[in-house]
């Protein structure tokens, strides 16, 4: 989604209009020029000066801020819990984009329209939500308030449309003809799955997944009532920072926060590294 | 049998994970009937938060839009060199955790940052006041209108556009008359996708607005607040408001979603 989705659409428009050229704009460099003062602003001298107060007094002291034990072992729990809930969301979103598209059953309409919910829903109500359901005076019995267990499900929570939306489009325009021709030449339903359908919706269940840790990682609102807050033991990385804001250490917050951000760039930079390299490959 | 199961194991995990918990959310709200949900949300603080939650959502939604328009007519209509960074730079604040964006205004805009300090000594406060919750706020929802309308405005090309002024239309008329016509589904989309992100902003907003009870507490701050001090029902009462509004907003995304079925 992040870096793929600006090249202009090759082939949309019909070919002669296209060929125009458009002489030089003083129009395009006025509004270039307009863009990159409003994302300087908000969006890029702000992050610049979270790397700089971080790594300004050189590397020694980065690594001294990341490596204090509480910072530590939230960045492991929150790398940990990511690459958990995004291999659950492997899984299971490809069974609901599976369900969603290739099976029948009243209610499936509304079904579909849930999936989205996690993205409209904010996430303090996600994890009021979830506490409601699985906290202390839980209706179920189930307690998972406080624990490393209620960090994941409200993960879960929160990523759960990443792979079903991007496998659900893929599914749908994948042709039958291949696996009913595979079929009728013996081939066994796990068979037809494993090297007809698999192989074209690996892309998308990548980048799906990609999706999802990178949203796992930098997730705050939803395990903030749930995790309890308890360094060592629930204690997220973005909860981890908000402490630190909180308590002026801001070298500290910022630390972890580079940290946050070179995995999301490094786990996005691949992905589009291998997004154009399969759409090269065909 | 193999399609029952894989049924079955999707709306399970679909129940556990999604609708009993939402679902228990709104019975607690309504058990005891509408009325203590509306007392619960015409408290003074609850009101409060309204106001400031719906000014600061429309004044980053209004900005957005702006920058949306412009920013993707410059990718879809221009050529300059460096566009693809140009794309990718707006899409990276999706990457970016709320958290993170807090820190980074608060590190710019500070009363202690040179920027900051020099804004406060002008008379601005940007840091635990409502422009620096608007700073927040576009940041996390930045993307999201750039990302509608870029579709749509690929897929009109730009003949019709074309034809106005060679018939002598000025740029603005063929704005006007031909482009926001043709990408008027896809804007409202993208609005609708940005005022729900707003309204629902809670991390970069409870860095940056200092949690001032009465003054910059928005409604997803309310709801931890009123939460964390034993106050289930107000904050179960915000708590459903905002979830209804997530879901209306959902409904109307539904409605004017590009209907090609790409993303």
């Amino acid at each position: 989604m992040a870096l793929s989705s600006t090249s202009t659409g090759s082939g949309l428009a019909p070919g002669p209009v296209r060929a125009v050229r458009r002489r030089k704009n003083p129009g395009t460099m006025l509004g270039l020029g307009t863009a990159l003062i409003y994302l300087s602003l908000i969006v890029l001298i702000p992050l610049a000066a979270v790397v700089w107060k971080s790594t300004g007094q050189g590397p020694g002291f980065f690594w001294k801020a990341v490596t204090t034990p509480d910072a530590w072992a939230s960045l492991q729990l929150t790398i940990g819990a990511s690459v958990v809930v995004a291999l659950v969301n492997l899984v299971m979103g490809t069974v609901i984009a599976w369900v969603l598209v290739r099976d029948r059953f009243p209610g499936k309409a509304v079904v579909d329209s849930l999936i989205d919910l996690p993205f409209a829903l904010p996430t303090i109500v996600a994890g009021l939500v979830l506490l409601a359901l699985y906290g202390s005076d839980s209706p179920l019995g189930v307690n998972l308030a406080y624990t490393r267990a209620g960090v994941l499900v409200a993960l879960l929570f929160v990523t759960l449309p990443f792979v079903v939306r991007t496998v659900q489009p893929v599914l749908l325009e994948l042709d039958r003809d291949m696996e009913q021709a595979a079929a009728s030449l013996g081939a066994a339903p796990w068979t037809v799955f494993r090297r007809i359908i698999l192989p074209n919706l690996l892309p998308a269940m990548v980048s799906g997944t990609a999706l999802a840790f990178t949203r796992s990682i930098a997730e705050f609102g939803s395990t903030v009532l749930i995790s309890g807050n308890l360094p060592f033991k629930t204690q997220v990385a973005a909860v981890q920072i908000f402490g630190q804001i909180e308590n002026d250490n801001a070298v500290g917050a910022a630390a972890v926060s580079t940290v946050l951000l070179v995995v999301a760039l490094a786990v996005l930079f691949a992905l589009d590294l291998i997004q154009r390299w399969g759409a090269r490959r065909g | 049998m193999a399609k029952y199961g894989l049924r079955t194991v999707a709306l399970v995990y679909l129940l556990f994970l999604l609708v009993l918990p939402v679902g228990l959310i709104g019975w607690r709200t309504f058990e005891h009937g509408a009325g203590p949900f509306f007392d619960a949300l015409s408290s003074h603080s609850a009101l409060h938060a309204f106001q400031v939650t719906f000014t600061v959502a429309l004044w980053a939604v209004a900005l957005n839009t702006v920058f949306g328009i412009g920013a993707a007519i410059l990718l879809v209509r221009h050529s300059f060199p460096g566009k693809r960074l140009l794309g990718a730079l707006i899409d990276l604040p999706l990457a970016v955790s709320p958290v993170v964006v807090g820190l980074a205004l608060i590190l710019v805009y500070g009363r202690f940052a040179p920027f900051g300090g020099w804004l406060e000594n002008h008379g601005i406060q940007v840091i635990f006041s409502t422009p620096g919750m608007v700073l927040a706020t576009v940041f996390v929802s930045l993307p999201l209108v750039v990302r509608a309308i870029v579709p749509v405005l690929e897929e009109m090309g730009d003949d019709q556009e074309q034809a106005a002024h060679t018939l002598g239309a000025n740029r603005w008329q063929a704005f006007r008359r031909i482009t926001v016509p043709g990408i008027r589904s896809a804007l409202a989309y993208g609005i609708v996708l940005c005022l729900a992100r707003a309204l629902g902003e809670y991390g970069a907003v409870a860095v940056v607005s200092g949690r001032l009870v009465d003054q910059t507490q928005t409604l997803t701050l309310y709801v931890e607040e009123r939460f964390q001090n034993f106050e289930q029902p107000a904050a179960y009462a915000a708590a459903t408001a905002l979830a209804v509004i997530a879901i209306v907003s959902l409904l109307l995304t539904k409605l004017l979603r590009p209907k090609d079925g790409d993303r």
